[in-house]
């Protein structure tokens, strides 16, 4: 490939980055935010793909772009005119105090911490920019991705982000599995799911019984890719999620989510409990805690990866929900 | 020298400092949760940049796997602010 050519690329990419950036964090209107921002995602996927993140490209398109979009699209649909639009209403002002907003000296003094902040981050931008300088003309040892390369043959599978997310690194993807448990558990105690959509017509049905078995092979085959390719549980998961947005928006009533409640906590949980299973088990074999066997760790990083691709699905259904689910068996405490 | 992929580096500081000034100062709920999002996606330019070898080489997995965490906690920090975005309006339209 022509570097120059190359180099036309990336500048036209950066430029649209910095544009749709500056246009997502400047639009007055919120919707009109929520869609550039979307579009934002997907110009950066190819920059994750031109700067050799594959891994990274797949789960922008799908968790980045794709259901980050879906979740604020669905917000700003139900909330039309509170906590949107971009005057204050959303600090509960009163009508009289609303008028002392307006009076010259508070005007002044906003102004001035409007610059004062914006000060603050362009000599912010300026300290970042002289710190990544340092750090990318500094030639680095690189003892952690060598050590990475080194034992990879021992980490049961061959693409080097899944060997550090599932072996190498696995506390931190376990914990990452409980950051979205404690997360669906907070929408559950916060709310319950917004009023379903209305059936869809014919076309869209259609549409439909074509998408939602494609998703679910694809998200099928991200898993089990992710071994040796780019790939893994978290695009596995948000491609499965996908299929169930889907399934909602066409005003299906259960969505690929089991109808009991207890059924519906053990795939929440599966995820990072199965994972602590596996942890407890090398523990108890005398092995440090997620020290896999050689032998055995394709095998169980695969066990891992799909229970985990089922927790993710169905919590990032359930963000979609918006809480806790309705109409379903009934459980009271 | 100056390579193209300083060039992803350099942007991602001012997409970082972009939406630091945002979630400051804009007074929508909703935007700012946007705004934390766009300031995220200019730290994970940083790691991804870093993490850039060249064309012909490898790049360093480890910055990848923690920019794959971050975008999975980010998305499900902004599902959980929505769902306190929603709540906060109902309670506010309750008063």
């Amino acid at each position: 490939m022509n570097a120059t050519n190359m180099l036309f690329l990336d500048i036209l990419l950066v430029i649209a980055l910095l544009s749709l950036a500056w246009a997502t964090l400047t639009a007055t209107d919120a919707r009109r935010s929520v869609i550039l921002f979307i579009a934002f995602g997907l110009v950066l996927t190819l920059a994750w793909a031109r700067l050799l993140a594959p891994d990274v490209a797949l789960a922008e398109a799908a968790i980045g772009a794709g259901l980050s979009g879906a979740l604020l699209l669905a917000a700003v649909q139900h909330h039309p005119r509170r906590a949107l639009s971009s005057e204050r209403q959303n600090t509960g002002k009163l009508a009289n105090e609303k008028q002392n907003d307006s009076n010259p000296a508070d005007l002044k003094s906003s102004v001035a911490i409007r610059w004062t902040l914006t000060l603050f981050c362009i000599a912010l931008a300026f300290v970042l920019i002289w710190a990544l300088l340092q750090a990318l003309s500094s030639e680095t040892s690189d003892t952690l991705a060598q050590s990475v390369s080194a034992n990879l043959a021992n980490s049961g599978v061959s693409n080097p982000v899944t060997a550090v997310l599932l072996n190498f690194r696995a506390y931190d993807t376990l914990l990452e599995l409980a950051v979205l448990l404690t997360a669906v558990l907070g929408i559950f105690a916060l709310s319950e799911q917004r009023t379903g959509y209305l059936p869809a017509g014919p076309v869209f049905n259609g549409l439909v019984s074509w998408l939602v078995p494609a998703l679910i092979l694809m998200a099928g085959y991200l898993l089990w890719v992710g071994a040796h390719a780019p790939g893994g549980a978290f695009q596995a998961g948000a491609t499965l999620a996908a299929a169930g947005v889907i399934l909602r928006l066409a005003g299906k009533r259960n969505i690929g989510l089991p109808v009991s409640k207890s059924y519906l906590n053990i795939i929440l949980v599966i995820g990072s409990g199965l994972f602590l299973l596996v942890g407890l088990t090398m523990l108890a074999l005398g092995r440090p805690f997620l020290d896999y066997p050689p032998a055995m760790a394709g095998y169980l990083i695969l066990l891992i990866e799909t229970a985990a691709m089922i927790s993710i699905a169905a919590t990032l259904i359930l963000a979609f929900l918006g809480g806790r689910p309705r109409n379903r068996e009934d459980r009271s405490c | 020298m100056l390579t193209a992929h300083w060039l992803y580096g350099l942007s991602g500081c001012l997409i970082m400092t972009f939406g630091l000034r945002a979630v400051l100062l804009n007074d929508s709920l909703l935007q700012r949760i946007i705004a934390l999002n766009v300031m995220g996606t200019g730290v994970f330019m940083i790691l991804i940049t870093i993490a850039y070898r060249g064309p012909d080489a490898a790049p360093d997995p480890i910055p990848h796997a923690l920019v794959l965490t971050g975008i999975v906690v980010a998305v499900s920090a902004t599902a959980l602010a929505l769902t306190l975005i929603r709540r906060l309006t109902e309670e506010q339209d309750n008063d």
